[in-house]
């Protein structure tokens, strides 16, 4: 029987396209230092470190070891998990692992990236295998581009379908201080953006960005006593079921289907649309905002642009989503995963100033990445 | 870890751009040298000397895997069965690669554009992926019907295949 877990703490950088100041020690210790002082703990309070990246947009291995002066693993079990895209969410399924283990009580979870530091599109070809899927493969953009066609010819969804959802999430970034673009968009401007990859245009697509976040876990003996209002984990689950890009079904989004029905199951929850307050989805494109709330069993197939487009997810709808901005407006890949956990955590605890959604009570955190791959947390002001 | 170095310059009010130095790595590259292994040897050693496209299936669900390999991921089965796949096929999923970047295998800016997509050849339950070959007259759709295009010249790799292109009827 796992023990109860909640986040006590988060903290962010501030993210941009390029840190140029920092060195990436530099930046993860900007996000450690924040989500300890959120917390009012210190360094020594920690037991624990886990930190995730994906190592080839830096190229450098050991990041536990070379950031160990900044990461405050120091003489502490200090290591790395990495999963490709998913690393974020997979940091902050494994950090609730290994607290609900009963083995730490405290735990620092830490994800980041310095994405201006390499040609991110090339790092990401190299996740994939060398003899059959880096031909033609060109990355996450091309990956995405050839879902959305898929989505598009089975339900007529159109460009302007998915712009609608763009729009959105930028607008919702200027709620967010921490979002690295914090600009608002119209359909047209989406619509007349270069196409990269059809039929995804600059619009469509999250950017390249560099920053860390860093999420706090404390067992249920200390977690009231650090934060009156802990976020507690009500449920995860994952699913990394391919590794050729070949083998995916281009819909409905089954990684997060079968995820999501294993994690409403532990969680007990029936309804998604009518239970949830506000979810912050890993969703890197527009399409997404459509295609994978289909997966989750928010909107039945080829329906969800209809809940879009209803302001159903906009702030003040529904069931807000991605009331931070999204993936759309900040991507720290490594860290991307673990900010919507954070962000989740900041929403339950009535701590996520202009973008709260007011009396949050019950929130689902998602990541993907991989070949088509999904996590998935959900969250509860009470206990599970 | 703000700088506390005095001779530096100051961090507040906040440093400019020019003021941080950049190291960069230079054109140094590391080259590698994987294994095919038995089973994706034997798919390229078919369509070289044989010209034809092999896939094996799964004693469990009855899937027949392109590419080929050992062992059924979801059954968790051995597959040892090899049987003849394409080499029509049908376009599941597409798209028109635009912007450029930088190839891994080769360190150069990919040409592009170009199309490319899922290929379900005729016999297999799941996908090889490939350039498309892009026809005005003939766009790319989803249901597609391609044939595939092979080298005159094969050195037992995926490029042994040039593009898939229209099946003409």
């Amino acid at each position: 029987m796992a023990n109860r877990v909640a986040i006590v703490g988060a903290g962010q950088t501030d993210h941009s396209g390029s840190r140029w100041d920092v060195t990436g020690v530099e930046l993860i210790n900007e996000a450690v230092q924040r989500a300890l002082d959120s917390a009012e703990l210190t360094r020594d309070d920690i037991d624990g470190v886990v930190i995730g990246n994906m190592g080839h947009f830096e190229g450098i291995n050991g990041v536990e070891l070379w950031s160990i002066e900044g990461n405050g693993g120091l003489g502490k079990p200090t290591i790395k998990l990495t999963t490709g895209g998913t690393t974020g969410s997979t940091l902050a399924i494994g950090g609730y692992h290994m607290v609900a283990s009963g083995l730490f009580k405290k735990l620092l979870v830490i994800g980041w990236e310095k994405n201006s530091e390499s040609d991110t599109t090339g790092a990401i070809t190299t996740a994939f295998d060398p003899i059959w899927d880096r031909l033609v493969f060109a990355g996450a953009i091309s990956g995405l581009a050839v879902e959305a066609s898929a989505y598009m010819k089975r339900f007529g969804v159109t460009e302007r379908d998915a712009a609608r959802a763009a729009v959105r999430d930028r607008k919702h970034a200027v709620n967010n201080p921490h979002a690295h673009i914090r600009k608002e968009i119209s359909i047209d401007e989406v619509l007349r953006s270069p196409m990269l990859s059809d039929p995804i245009k600059a619009l469509d697509i999250c950017p390249r960005t560099d920053g860390a976040c860093a999420v706090i876990y404390a067992c249920e003996v200390v977690a009231e006593k650090i934060s009156p209002k802990p976020a507690w984990i009500h449920a995860t689950a994952n699913r990394h079921p391919y590794a050729y890009l070949g083998d995916v079904d281009w819909y409905p989004l089954h990684s997060l289907v079968a995820a999501s029905k294993e994690a409403y199951k532990k969680a007990g929850i029936r309804e998604p649309l009518k239970e949830f307050d506000v979810l912050e989805l890993y969703t890197p494109y527009s399409f997404a905002n459509l295609s994978w709330i289909e997966a989750l069993g928010l909107a039945k197939p080829g329906e969800g642009a209809k809940l879009i487009w209803d302001g159903a997810t906009d702030m003040g709808g529904e069931l807000p989503i991605n009331p931070s901005g999204g993936v759309i407006s900040t991507n720290p890949i490594g860290a991307t995963g673990l900010i919507r956990a954070a962000e989740c955590a900041l929403q339950i605890m009535g701590k996520a100033g202009a973008r709260q959604v007011p009396g949050a009570k019950r929130a689902m955190s998602t990541g993907f990445g991989g070949c088509f791959w999904s996590d998935l947390l959900i969250y509860g002001a009470d206990k599970p | 870890m703000a700088p506390t170095n005095p001779d530096l310059p100051s961090a507040e009010p906040a440093l400019k751009r020019r003021d941080i130095l950049t190291f960069s790595s230079g054109e140094a590259f590391q080259p590698f040298h994987y294994s095919v292994g038995a089973f994706g040897t034997r798919f390229f050693d078919e369509l070289k000397k044989n010209r034809r496209f092999m896939g094996v299936r799964c004693p469990g669900c009855k899937k027949v895997y392109v590419p080929p390999r050992p062992v059924c991921g979801p059954c968790y089965l051995p597959m040892t069965e090899w049987v003849p796949v394409g080499p029509l096929g049908t376009v599941i999923a597409f798209t028109m690669l635009r912007f450029a970047f930088i190839d891994p295998e080769t360190g150069q800016k990919k040409p592009v554009p170009y199309g490319y997509g899922f290929i379900r050849l005729d016999g297999a339950d799941t996908s090889l992926q490939h350039f498309l070959q892009v026809d005005e007259k003939a766009p790319i759709h989803i249901g597609m019907r391609v044939r595939p295009i092979l080298e005159d010249v094969m050195n037992g790799n995926l490029r042994d295949i040039r593009h898939f292109e229209a099946e003409k009827k």
